[in-house]
């Protein structure tokens, strides 16, 4: 494997294979598991229902359809999903039917059971509601055959209902048979109900009505729905038809109930004894339904990787075209010069496996199309690559920012982040997730946020690494500093800020480094006396910009840098004098300039420098705006004035160096010829 | 057994911010007690009833002393949080190991 593998995108190879139409499916199913190749689509123009294995596909397609039906009604029930977390392999075509099979039959079962317990929740309903009549009409009754006896009185006032049954009175001109239904209905149609009633029967009829306590199971909807009882007295036959009309609209049930006492005692006994059947065979029909769905719940996981499988091998299949001879199936595939020798293999097992006698044949084709950009990742360089190609996928063979950024990033990070305490926390937080990772992966958990959290778990391990190393530098644990090595500030009993100290407490000091830094500074981080200084952000501020600084113009200068290594890979000469250079330049004249500005200051200058030392971020808009007014004391060196306009009048050169010089190149020798 | 206050992963949450507690408030109640100035801004020392004093370096160390010992009674609350949702999450996990 040359040097070039993990700098650059992996070399690829536009491939030609031929198989067997036998031994297709087997091939393409074993390259499927492999996962080293890409077909092209040899057929883009063809509709996907002129493709050659639509059949296949719309099989597969009712197979899932199936197994979502069965995986709502497990859902249903409550009963869980095994996941054994193994992968089966794509079965043979012919084992497709054997699960086609399997599939009808478990959803036949479904769909009767689900038929018949609807059927059998309906008479249960039923066989309730007239339950419920014949105990509640029994008072309605009772009140009547009270009212009977009082009606005896011919001087009292008939409003009451009465009359039913053998005794019919003859009163001054009133009824002598009432009739009456009696049924349920929802109890809020009641009021209106009742109001219809009485309008359309013009105040002729008589609505007794009682509530169920009980809530009823609609047998369709499955919810919990109250009902009231309710008895319609009333006299002669169109009465009789306009309250049936009447109570068919509000949708009531009308149950036929025996007039007598005794018959209504033996109908409800005989309600009984058949709503106790009901329940028992509903309580088979279910167990028998949990017993079904249990016994598919094992298995559907398994099922539905195999049929997406199936179907996956169909698609890829279709993608492929057929020789003049009808006898084997042409591909082309782009797939990395590396992996040449485990996909043959791929291809000689699937061969074997489908049991045909001729090889499948792979070889390699020139093209000048260019092919895909294929970077060979591990679960620890997976993330840094997903972070790079998010920015936009390299081109072929470009070089590969991602093992770079597996360190800069999070260093990059821990430089913004900076505490040593906080940085643990993070790193433990994501070793946690590093240690545990089979497990955790095993659990295929579905929350979003914590997908996020473990995909990234390697970059977040190293970004609580750096932030370690970066709060021990800012000498920062939770906000507050350590001091592991002797504070080098010291503040002498002799100086008269000290008297200060003893005498008001209370009152801040100007501790002037001159007389109070020892000279040899604080060996690693930042000196913890800061820490009690009122100007300790201004301090760190100035500290953490230069840093910044530096760093990032370093970066800018790496990236820079391996731009050259593009230029050179793919031989563009003429890249490496107008793009390369000049950028070179600039940055150096601007910014590199400024870097080296930072350090000469850091060392040129101590705690015994007299006059406050210049400002560099003055100086550096003044080296722009080519402001040298404020005389030789704001020099950092002698001749600095020169140099700076030179370096200014370099930079502006650049641009039109960088933006016209390879298009006016270009140009002149189009036209002049070569 | 009676049924748990805690669900199970509030009482996991409860038990890994209780260890962190009782770690970091004891580190800090030693911190405390040897006086380090980093630690100065925290301890809430009166400007006033310190002048009272005659600005004795006594009152410092006794504020200081004060907020080491705060510090150590709050670790021990955590403990006792600790052991709390230790004992949730015990129930808990004997529950969902009963119904499966």
């Amino acid at each position: 494997m040359s040097m070039d593998a993990l700098l650059r995108s992996e070399e690829m190879t536009l491939c030609q294979m031929f198989l067997q139409s036998e031994a297709a499916y087997a091939c393409v199913s074993e390259l499927g598991e492999i996962g080293l190749v890409q077909f092209r689509d040899l057929n883009p123009d063809v509709n996907a229902f002129q493709r050659k294995f639509v059949n296949e596909i719309r099989r597969c397609e009712e197979m899932e359809r199936k197994l979502r039906f069965l995986e709502k009604e497990i859902n249903k029930d409550g009963i869980p999903m095994l996941n054994t977390g193994d992968n089966p392999e794509a079965p043979a075509p012919r084992e497709m039917i054997d699960l086609e099979a399997t599939f009808e039959k478990l959803e036949n079962e479904m769909k009767e059971v689900n038929s018949n317990s609807e059927a059998l929740k309906r008479n249960f309903l039923e066989l309730t509601e007239l339950k419920h009549i014949l105990r509640k009409t029994q008072t309605f009754f009772e009140e009547a055959h009270q009212h009977q006896q009082a009606l005896h009185d011919p001087s009292i006032a008939e409003e009451r209902v009465g009359l039913l049954g053998e005794d019919p009175v003859t009163r001054s001109g009133q009824q002598n048979k009432l009739g009456f239904v009696a049924g349920v209905i929802l109890r809020e149609r009641i009021p209106s109900f009742e109001v219809m009633l009485w309008r359309v029967c013009r105040g002729n009829v008589f609505l007794r009505q009682a509530e169920i306590e009980a809530p009823l199971e609609d047998p369709i909807t499955g919810d919990s729905v109250y009902k009231s009882v309710f008895i319609i007295f009333f006299q002669g036959e169109q009465l009789k038809s306009r309250i049936k009309k009447i109570c068919e609209g509000y949708r009531a049930t009308l149950y036929p109930c025996p007039e007598t006492q005794a018959e209504r005692r033996e109908m409800a006994i005989g309600v009984m004894t058949r709503i106790e059947d009901l329940n028992t065979v509903l309580g088979q029909t279910q167990d028998h339904r949990h017993r079904v769905l249990v016994a598919a719940a094992k298995n559907i996981k398994v099922w539905s990787i195999k049929v997406r499988k199936i179907k996956a091998i169909y698609h890829t299949l279709n993608m492929f075209n057929l020789d003049v001879t009808q006898k084997c199936l042409i591909a082309e595939c782009w797939c990395p010069v590396a992996d040449l020798d485990r996909i043959q293999q791929a291809l000689r097992s699937g061969t074997e496996r489908s049991g045909s006698s001729v090889p499948s044949i792979i070889n390699r084709m020139q093209t000048r199309m260019v092919p895909p950009t294929y970077n060979r990742c591990n679960k620890f360089t997976q993330g840094f690559q997903n972070i790079v190609d998010a920015y936009g996928v390299s081109c072929y063979r470009e070089v590969n920012p991602a093992p770079f950024t597996c360190i800069t990033f999070p260093f990059l990070f821990a430089v913004m982040f900076g505490d040593m305490g906080h940085g643990l926390i993070m790193f433990l937080f994501a070793l946690f997730l590093v240690l545990k990772e089979k497990q955790l992966e095993a659990k295929k958990i579905q929350n979003e946020i914590f997908n996020t959290f473990f995909g990234g778990r390697y970059i977040i391990l190293l970004m609580g690494a750096f932030s370690v190393y970066a709060g021990l530098m800012y000498n920062d644990i939770f906000s507050k500093s350590l001091n592991l090595f002797g504070c080098q500030w010291v503040l002498s009993p002799l100086s008269p800020e000290y008297n200060v100290i003893t005498s008001k407490p209370e009152e801040r000091i100007f501790v002037d480094p001159n007389g109070t830094f020892t000279g040899t500074s604080y060996p690693i981080g930042v000196d913890p006396i800061w820490s009690l200084a009122k100007n300790k952000i201004a301090f760190n501020n100035s500290l953490k910009m230069k840093m910044s600084i530096i760093l990032g113009v370093s970066q800018m200068f790496f990236g820079i840098a391996l731009s050259f290594l593009n230029h050179r890979h793919f031989q563009r000469p003429l890249n490496i004098i107008f793009d390369f250079i000049p950028m070179v330049v600039f940055l150096f004249c601007m910014f590199g300039y400024l870097v080296i500005m930072i350090f000469v200051k850091w060392l040129k200058y101590s705690s015994t420098s007299k006059p406050q030392p210049p400002s560099l971020l003055i100086g550096l808009i003044n080296m722009f705006l080519f402001n040298y007014k404020d005389g030789e004391d704001n020099m950092i060196y002698s001749g600095q004035q020169g140099f700076q306009s030179f370096l200014v009048i370099v930079a502006v050169l650049c641009v039109p160096w960088m933006m016209l010089g390879k298009t006016i190149y270009q140009r002149y020798l189009k036209r002049y010829g070569q | 057994m009676a049924c748990p206050v805690l669900g199970p992963k509030c009482s996991v949450y409860y038990m890994i911010i209780s260890v962190w507690g009782v770690i970091m408030l004891i580190l800090m109640g030693i911190f405390f007690k040897v006086r380090s100035p980093a630690l100065f801004e925290d301890v809430a020392v009166d400007e006033g009833e310190w002048h009272s004093q005659g600005m004795d370096l006594k009152y410092v160390k006794s504020k200081y002393d004060d907020n080491a010992l705060n510090c150590w009674i709050a670790a021990a609350l955590y403990a006792l949080l600790f052991v709390f949702s230790f004992i949730q999450q015990r129930m808990n996990a004997r529950q969902t190991y009963e119904t499966s």
